[in-house]
């Protein structure tokens, strides 16, 4: 279990992320939504320790995230953002290699070989696996990273708006692999999404915050509902059953 | 594990054909250029040794032995700190020199002689000197550098900037200590400091090859830590890296390197700019195992070569240090060019 004991982030006087405390389940997908500046990806950063508190605490089954050792951290919990920049000239195959680092310390074992091998084919990227990451597409590129993050195989993997840049094939594509990672390996997925129907159908349960604060929390039964929606988003949605998932249309 | 039944990629079925490019045929590549580099560098420092010696070996090869060592703890001193110091910011521009450690040292070793004055400085050891200067310049670099790159929003051109208003500044206040010191001082400055390859400094040649190796020796050792890095900071961090502490060891290890090559030889630029994008471009790998050895061998090949055809062919007639900047110079100016239009 993850828990965010009154995580708090400010910027000069703008508060960012307002004292959020929250406890993740050991496994499922939760889906954190919310607009632009809510302070999602703020939290995410904050949890994971990559971005330093102003104030509060994570642990992660028991481990002090913010203080215990980086390494052992790593080998626990895993981040996915956004920035994928590199000078270096890397292969798939060697970028999926760091996701061992953790766990090898740069010497990879046969187990790690394996490790690595199983990530690429769990992402569909073995016939890729020599290509330089800058010679990709996109698409690719994510779904490289991605299995930089399976390789790593850590019980709780959080990612930052994943489904950026990707087109409803690739998106999801990835959407149905994180949720048989939490299905088949019992892990905890932890992701910020922009759209609120692959929330709805792919959530165990669904985080909504506002203004640095979470406002909403629970299923997506719950939480993929007009009134809910409108405290979220400040704009009118319609809501939708449709073959068992709840969709919402907001296009007009 | 049953394979993934969606996303089926155009491009992945296209390029079925690439998967059996092995690893050996990437690894053959480094064993060749690292192979080549050794040739090179083995005929460089021959060709420097034997050139016109007209045969008084006796006193021709001890002096001449001494200067491969300078220059051989020279180019693996600027090769070993540009590389890493590239990893750390993430670019292939900045080198420690531009970002002005080698003004700093500079400046720390005139402050001590205008602190010290000329006696003071007379009954210290030369070592001392060094040992103090770089000790200065370690804490100095670290605190200075480490906050200038822990705004992770400053981008490449504010980090040039950053580095040539540091080195002027620098460099202007090491010139007013000249200018208001008395001559006897500044001749004592002019001892100490006025290194450049005509005319090395070698009393402490000793003493600055142990730390060479010493520092090189804990870059190596940290050469996976620098693999991880070269995907940045975040990533770094989420893969086990305590970011902070490995920033700050980089930085103390670059600022010995840099100690070590400015007091034999004086500031030199752009030479660390060439040598590691030159190992980068042949290597075409991240792997700091063997970049790092890839950039040594470079800068030691391109600083005995050069010096041997500046002694013979040239006359004297000019200066290692001077063809470096103008040759580095004008390859900064392309990579700038190059960057900003991508």
């Amino acid at each position: 279990m993850i828990t965010l004991d009154a995580l708090t982030k400010s910027y000069g006087p703008a508060t960012v992320v307002d004292a959020v405390s929250l406890e993740i389940a050991d496994a499922g997908v939760t889906s954190i939504i919310g607009p632009n500046g809510a302070g999602k990806s703020t939290l995410l950063s904050l949890a994971s320790r990559i971005l330093g508190a102003d104030a509060g605490g994570v642990t992660a089954d028991g481990v002090d995230v913010l203080n215990a050792p980086s390494r052992a951290v790593a080998t626990i919990l895993s981040i996915l953002r956004q920035e994928h920049h590199t000078t270096a000239r890397i292969t798939v195959r060697e970028l999926v290699e760091f996701g061992r680092f953790p766990h090898s310390h740069g010497r990879l074992t046969p187990e790690c070989r394996a490790a690595v091998a199983e990530a690429l084919a769990y992402c569909d990227l073995t016939d890729l696996a020599e290509r330089p990451i800058h010679q990709l597409s996109g698409g690719q590129r994510q779904r490289a990273y991605v299995a930089m993050v399976l390789a790593q195989d850590t019980h709780y993997v959080l990612l930052d708006e994943p489904l950026n840049n990707l087109d409803m094939v690739h998106a999801t594509a990835l959407m149905r692999l994180l949720r048989r990672l939490a299905d088949e390996r019992g892990k905890s997925i932890v992701l910020v999404l922009h759209d609120v129907n692959y929330a709805s159908a792919y959530s165990d349960r669904i985080i909504a915050m506002r203004d640095g604060a979470v406002i909403q929390d629970g299923p997506p039964s719950l939480v993929i509902a007009e009134d809910a929606l409108e405290a979220v988003y400040g704009m009118r949605f319609r809501v939708h059953e449709l073959d068992g998932d709840r969709v919402a249309a907001y296009y007009r | 594990m049953p394979p993934p039944d969606v996303s089926v990629d155009p491009v992945t079925q296209a390029t079925g054909a690439s998967r059996a490019a092995p690893a050996h045929r990437r690894l053959s590549r480094v064993t060749i250029v690292l192979t080549a580099l050794s040739l090179v560098l083995a005929a460089s420092v021959t060709l420097f040794l034997t050139w016109d010696v007209g045969g008084h070996w006796d006193f021709a090869l001890p002096r001449r032995l001494e200067q491969v060592a300078a220059l051989a703890v020279v180019g693996i001193a600027v090769a070993v700190s540009t590389v890493v110091f590239q990893t750390l910011t993430q670019n292939r521009i900045l080198t420690p020199s531009i970002m002005g450690f080698d003004a700093l040292y500079v400046l720390l070793a005139t402050t001590l002689v205008f602190v010290l004055g000329s006696r003071g400085v007379a009954q210290i050891p030369d070592l001392a000197m060094f040992g103090l200067s770089t000790g200065l310049l370690v804490v100095g670099a670290t605190l200075l550098y480490r906050w200038v790159l822990s705004d992770q929003s400053r981008g490449l051109y504010t980090l040039v900037l950053v580095g040539v208003i540091a080195g002027t500044l620098f460099s202007s206040f090491a010139s007013f200590m000249f200018r208001v010191m008395n001559p006897n001082e500044f001749a004592v400055l002019m001892d100490e400091l006025l290194a450049s390859f005509n005319r090395l400094d070698t009393t402490v040649l000793g003493i600055a090859a142990v730390v060479l190796l010493a520092g090189s020796f804990a870059a190596f050792r940290m050469r996976h830590t620098l693999d991880v890095l070269s995907l940045g900071r975040e990533k770094a961090i989420a893969l086990g890296i305590d970011h902070r502490r490995t920033a700050t060891r980089l930085l103390v290890i670059i600022a010995l390197l840099v100690a070590v090559s400015t007091a034999l030889v004086g500031p030199i630029v752009f030479l660390g700019l060439l040598v590691a994008n030159l190992a980068y471009q042949l290597t075409r790998t991240h792997r700091h195992a063997v970049n790092l050895v890839a950039a040594s061998l470079i800068a030691v090949a391109a600083l005995t070569l050069g010096q041997a055809l500046l002694e013979h062919v040239l006359d004297f007639n000019g200066t290692l240090g001077s063809i470096i900047n103008l040759v580095g110079g004008v390859y900064f100016i392309a990579l700038l060019v190059k960057e900003a239009r991508s």
